[in-house]
């Protein structure tokens, strides 16, 4: 069977989707649909390259392992949304991740925040897993079937990023003194990035049912939120939200460094294939 | 964390009907399992032996998780994050089957944190270039698989049964390693020249991880008569010498070794000369990198402490909450 027949066997929401298959794919998203598949795109490759810091630093060896599967579902939802997204304009996942500048990325600030200590990553974690799974359980019914099967394997695996991070949230925050004063100060560092996340842009508008607005992820997200902090026996940190513009191209002052330890290899040998 | 480590002593105490057994089992070249009486000799020599091998296992993730946020690709950052996960999962079986002797893990935690026990020599060495995560596949992991293989054999089954697992997994390892280099190779003059550097750097180093020359390793002896140990350091070396001389070809490198020959006579594969002066002083803390190793797993097993308290806190507390709902 031949690598395009494979493919197009294998294009169906809740079957494995590679990257690789998406490259075959004969239909090109269309320049919002690809704008679209940047966001989400950049979101999780600056998401797993911050969780990537952790491997061989983690409290615990199980924890270098948990953190490392988290990092790797990231980076592999990245290459699929990156390769769809490039298909619009003819260039691959790794021209998109290592030779487009800082303006030209859609993160969120979120996504760019230091690591801080485990607390303030578990903080991190928490917002992005339960953000990430209300997305993608909506995701799953895009009209643009390569959006809705990348989802569909992103939401499972998600899944497990959330209760990955619940599960800390819990023993953090009820486990000793120093871990919930830890675990306050990290929601609070975190929180001010929230918003930006359910921030509608005019993309969206011209998306339709492409894609998912993000203000309806707000009341979902926030009950989730609730349920998980209560039990923790946490509170919502009472902090201004920032006023983002990652979808924008106007980054947090960390993307610059991020992406400079990136791309640094890439750009040494342009053109050189690896 | 919470071990339940078996106190070994117990089955230490001479026991005449349990030393027969063991002979015998070793005898039939077979399995020794954590319950069965084991002479205190042998419980330490591979209580020694593991942990060093998980030891290696984790300080081994360092030097190539050094390489993970600049990977050139995302497909070989994907590739290396898992690799460098393997390994962490790698140490912990291996301090798991330790376990089953009777040391728990925090304790050989404790002892590698504070320099009390060794690990692989060759992590001592700086991964300086893209190329180095290609020669340490190939060559480091494939030096540790021809050393690992007739350890599936080993006579204890903790040991054994954790090293089959852990030898598929360094299989795709070292073909990773492989393929990184090929694709060097195969590019620019800039990229087949990194490649050539490395594995001019990595050579060496890796073909003295299977220890010193049998008239040198004192130790050797007693681990072949236990069947833990199966080949000697020399005939090993010599097995790995010839794989590479012909996988180099492939890749169209040059092995830094001019006088690798295959001698008919002793039907080995020989190799120039090895600094073992280099070897004795990067065992002894003075290699490149020994301090920042150690450093860097000492932090982080440091920072860490809080979060393992704060687990261990609320798990304690989730058990008194079910008992007083009982």
């Amino acid at each position: 069977m031949s690598e395009a027949n494979a493919s197009a066997t294998r294009i169906t929401p809740g079957n494995a989707l590679r990257p690789e298959d998406i490259a075959l794919l004969e239909t090109k998203p269309g320049d919002a649909v690809a704008q679209y598949a940047l966001w989400l795109g950049d979101d999780a490759l600056i998401l797993a390259q911050r969780l990537g810091w952790w491997i061989s630093r983690a409290p615990e060896l199980e924890e270098d392992v948990a953190l490392a599967n988290i990092a790797l579902d990231q980076i592999g939802h990245a290459r699929s949304f990156l390769t769809y997204a490039g298909r619009a304009w003819d260039r691959t996942e790794d021209d998109l991740a290592y030779f487009r500048r800082e303006p030209e990325f859609r993160s969120v600030h979120l996504v760019e925040q230091p690591n801080g200590d485990f607390a303030r990553t578990i903080a991190r974690q928490f917002v992005v897993a339960l953000y990430q799974w209300e997305l993608y359980s909506r995701l799953v019914d895009s009209s643009d079937p390569t959006l809705a099967a990348i989802a569909a394997k992103a939401v499972k695996e998600v899944d497990y990023h959330r209760d990955h991070s619940i599960q800390w949230i819990l023993r953090l925050g009820q486990g000793t003194e120093e871990s919930r004063h830890r675990m306050i100060a990290g929601l609070k560092l975190t929180w001010p990035y929230v918003e930006e996340l359910f921030t509608d842009h005019p993309l969206v508008d011209e998306l339709g049912d492409v894609g998912v607005r993000p203000s309806t992820l707000r009341a979902p997200f926030d009950a989730a939120v609730q349920v998980v902090l209560a039990e923790a026996d946490l509170e919502v940190p009472q902090v201004p939200g920032s006023v983002g513009g990652g979808r924008l191209g106007r980054h947090s002052e960390h993307l610059g460094y991020i992406l400079a330890e990136l791309q640094v290899l890439a750009r040494e040998y342009p053109g050189a294939s690896w | 964390m919470t071990t339940t480590a078996i106190d070994p002593r117990s089955r230490e105490d001479h026991d005449a009907a349990g030393e027969r057994r063991f002979d015998e089992l070793i005898a039939q070249d077979s399995r020794i399992e954590p319950r069965d009486w084991m002479p205190a000799d042998y419980r330490k020599s591979l209580t020694r032996q593991i942990s060093q091998h998980a030891h290696s296992e984790i300080i081994g993730m360092q030097p190539e998780a050094n390489w993970i946020t600049r990977a050139p690709s995302l497909k070989r950052k994907a590739v290396l994050m898992a690799k460098v996960q393997d390994e962490a999962g790698h140490g912990l079986y291996l301090y798991s089957a330790a376990e089953t002797l009777g040391t728990p893990r925090d304790q050989m935690t404790e002892d590698l944190i504070a320099g009390k026990a060794r690990y692989s020599s060759i992590f001592n060495y700086p991964v300086l270039t893209w190329a180095d995560i290609g020669a340490i596949g190939w060559l480091v992991d494939g030096a540790a698989i021809c050393n690992q293989v007739p350890l599936c054999r080993a006579s204890y089954g903790p040991y054994g049964r954790a090293m089959v697992r852990i030898c598929k997994e360094e299989s795709f390892h070292q073909r990773q390693g492989f393929e990184i280099l090929l694709e060097l190779a195969n590019g620019t003059e800039a990229q087949k020249q990194m490649a050539q550097d490395a594995v001019n750097r990595w050579y060496a180093p890796s073909l003295m991880m299977f220890g010193p020359p049998d008239e040198d390793s004192p130790n050797s002896q007693k681990s072949m008569e236990w069947n833990i140990k199966r080949f000697s350091n020399d005939e090993l070396r010599s097995r790995f010498v010839g794989m590479m001389v012909e996988q180099i070809k492939v890749l169209g490198l040059d092995l830094p070794d001019k006088d690798v020959r295959f001698d008919e006579e002793t039907g080995r594969w020989q190799h120039g000369p090895l600094d073992w002066n280099e070897f004795k002083e990067v065992l002894a803390g003075r290699g490149p990198c020994n301090a920042q190793r150690m450093e860097r797993r000492r932090e982080a097993h440091e920072d860490g402490a809080w979060v393992r308290e704060a687990a261990a806190a609320y798990a304690e507390k989730q058990v008194l909450k079910t008992a007083q709902a009982a």
